[in-house]
């Protein structure tokens, strides 16, 4: 759990982290229960809609229960602060929407050089710009891959209900630890404004995976703060704890000194993506139903998937051969899968409505020459369980 | 056998704080003439000065030539984004209060593109020490002129000298709430010391503004010379006013030799810190 022991000690006196129990929970609140479960220690975020509620919610929560809560000047600060708490050892979380995450870009990227793990919940909203700040949008998906300079690799879950709130942000926290990744939840306005029940189980039953520790005690032989294990992930050394180490944004050697040679530097951008996708079998998470002989396969995610999977059921129905893929980890990208289904030779083709203009479509026609249907809304309304349904029967 | 030869035979192969400088990153990277290792000496010895133990002690930096101090003081040290220093040490200093947290950097780096979060952090009242080492220019980058430069003063990127008012930092610190602020420069190295031991002692945010020559993007524009020289210029027009009220009279002109230079430890105020 959490380094800080004060808090720890203090946190029994203190309101419970898990609210056990059946709730009828808006999304953006789970989402702050989730990661309050997983042992949030600090939280600090900029108000923007429609992601307020995420920090409203915590503001009291957290700091009942043993955290700490900032208000910060805007997201590039939200976003720094969350890093610096985390390499003291923090689990930290910051929550924003499209604009703010824009400005965070700058510092996901220090985030994924310093492996510094850190979750971002992001309530995406009708984008380009200020858009419409109170209507759905599913537009921040490639974004989240390539938003900040240079390569690197990540992790995004896109939950699809407050109950997926609650799991994924509990399962964003692990990840994040486990390959000192910053981590997104990539909700949506709707999957974030919904009110639903969501069931929180027992404290024991939330997994908790945890940052390695150095092998040797500070002073004892030098610890390369950077140099990994065989998953490709170096232990983590926290503020305070006497290891003396160094933590640069500068393309660094295995001390995690300044090493500004091409071979360092071509090494450990290598790494820092092979570390997420060579582990991409534990990382990736979908869920499918009626595959297996379908000829027509819809892939979804987030609140689209809700619509999605009415209309592939009701296909169903009507006796046509069609599936589903909806994704639960948007990044890693079901690959493998996909490639899969073309390579059994029934599917003639894809359909991937979104509430942008053809982000994931891309992703699936990379993977395929078949069709790839597309429904797509900039933003400000899902489709509809009828809209694809009629792509479907066409 | 020579007096020379006694001389070397005798010679300390050790200095007392060597143990707090990462030795096996020397030399540095500065220019000659530059004022950022007798800043980074001088935290160094606060450090070692301090009641504190070193393992309690964390470093942060932004981007820059200072920027680079972070990286060779052998104390947890974490080097951040530019202008991003002191949000990424609120993180730190919140979550483990227990740390003392010193964020040195450059003029640039905390009051132009981080100076949103520099008066944020000032009206929080954040517990850290914050050293502005400010050498009028943008070293790292080669000379282009920032929110410090004097009007008048030439930079790559103001060929005919500033037009922009600059910055008064100490003016800044003490208007948007820190609890002590002070401004000396590298030649005040005892005072300098002094002022931030004073800070690693008292809660809130704690502001130093400290002139240091940067001779290759900034002298050598200015025909102020070598390192020396501008330190010349701190010697001959450095007046301390301890405890001075008039901060919002103690603009910098380096380039009129009429003009004085107040430094001092002018604001020591208590005010409670940020509780998160």
């Amino acid at each position: 759990m959490p380094d800080s022991a004060c808090a720890m000690q203090t946190r029994e006196e203190l309101e419970p982290r898990v609210l056990t129990g059946s709730h009828f929970m808006l999304g953006d609140h789970a989402c702050a229960e989730g990661a309050l479960a997983a042992g949030l220690d600090f939280f600090a975020g900029y108000p923007i809609t429609p992601s307020t509620e995420v920090a409203e919610h915590l503001a009291s929560r957290l700091p009942a229960s043993g955290g700490r809560f900032v208000q910060m000047e805007d997201e590039l600060a939200s976003m720094a602060a969350i890093i610096g708490a985390s390499a003291a050892g923090a689990r930290s979380l910051t929550a924003t929407s499209g604009p703010g995450f824009s400005l965070m870009m700058e510092n996901i990227g220090l985030a994924a050089m310093l492996e510094t793990p850190c979750v971002v919940a992001n309530v995406q909203r009708a984008s380009p710009s200020t858009g419409i700040p109170t209507m759905v949008g599913q537009s921040d998906i490639l974004q989240a891959r390539w938003g900040s300079h240079g390569d690197y690799g990540i992790i995004a879950y896109c939950p699809a209900s407050p109950q997926e709130c609650f799991d994924l942000t509990v399962k964003a926290f692990n990840a994040a630890d486990k390959y000192r990744v910053p981590v997104f939840v990539m909700m949506d306005e709707i999957v974030g404004h919904m009110m639903e029940r969501v069931v929180i189980p027992q404290p024991k039953d939330i997994p908790f995976i945890g940052r390695k520790k150095p092998k040797t005690r500070p002073g004892e032989g030098q610890f390369l703060s950077y140099r990994p294990d065989d998953d490709l992930v170096p232990p983590m050394a926290h503020a305070g704890e006497g290891y003396k180490v160094h933590m640069t944004g500068l393309t660094h050697d295995e001390r995690g000194y300044p090493a500004m040679f091409p071979e360092t530097h071509d090494i450990l951008v290598n790494r820092l993506v092979d570390k997420i996708r060579l582990n991409a079998a534990d990382i990736e998470m979908h869920e499918e139903f009626d595959c297996d002989d379908a000829d027509t396969i819809v892939v979804s995610f987030g609140c689209t998937a809700r619509s999605a999977s009415a209309a592939v059921r009701q296909a169903r129905a009507e006796g046509l051969k069609v599936g589903m893929i909806r994704l639960i980890t948007v990044w890693p990208f079901p690959e493998g899968r996909i490639r899969e289904l073309v390579a059994q030779g029934d599917v003639k083709r894809f359909i991937v409505p979104e509430i942008n203009l053809g982000q994931l479509r891309r992703e699936v026609e990379r993977l395929t020459s078949l069709p790839v249907l597309r429904l797509n809304h900039a933003g400000g309304q899902m489709p509809t369980p009828n809209a694809i349904l009629e792509l479907i029967r066409s | 056998m020579s007096a020379i030869d006694i001389n070397v035979k005798n010679a300390p192969t050790s200095h007392p704080i060597d143990h707090l400088l990462r030795a096996d990153r020397l030399p540095h990277i500065l220019c000659p003439g530059c004022g950022i290792g007798t800043v980074v000496h001088s935290y160094a010895h606060a450090i070692a000065n301090s009641d504190l133990p070193e393992d309690q002690h964390v470093c942060v930096s932004g981007i820059g030539c200072s920027g680079r101090a972070a990286g060779y003081v052998n104390v947890d040290s974490y080097h951040a984004t530019h202008g991003r220093a002191l949000p990424f040490a609120l993180g730190i200093a919140v979550h483990r209060p227990e740390l003392k947290v010193t964020v040195i950097s450059g003029d640039g780096d905390l009051s132009s593109i981080g100076g949103n979060h520099l008066i944020h952090a000032a009206r929080r009242n954040v517990n850290m020490t914050v050293i502005c080492i400010n050498n009028f220019t943008y070293g790292m980058t080669g000379g282009q002129v920032g929110p410090t430069t004097p009007i008048g003063a030439k930079g790559t990127t103001a060929p005919k000298g500033a037009v922009d008012q600059p910055f008064n930092l100490p003016y800044l610190a003490q208007a948007t709430g820190a609890t002590f602020v002070a401004r000396w420069t590298i030649l005040h190295v005892r005072e300098f010391q002094d002022a931030i031991l004073r800070c690693m002692n008292k809660e809130g945010f704690c502001f130093i503004e400290v002139l240091s020559p940067c001779p290759t993007g900034f002298g050598r524009a200015n025909k102020i010379g070598d390192g020396l020289h501008e330190v010349e210029i701190y010697r001959e027009r450095c007046k301390i006013r301890h405890g001075a009220t008039n901060l919002q009279d103690i603009d910098i002109d380096l380039i009129d030799p009429e003009k004085g230079i107040t430094v001092g430890n002018f604001v020591d105020i208590d005010r409670p810190p940020l509780v998160a």
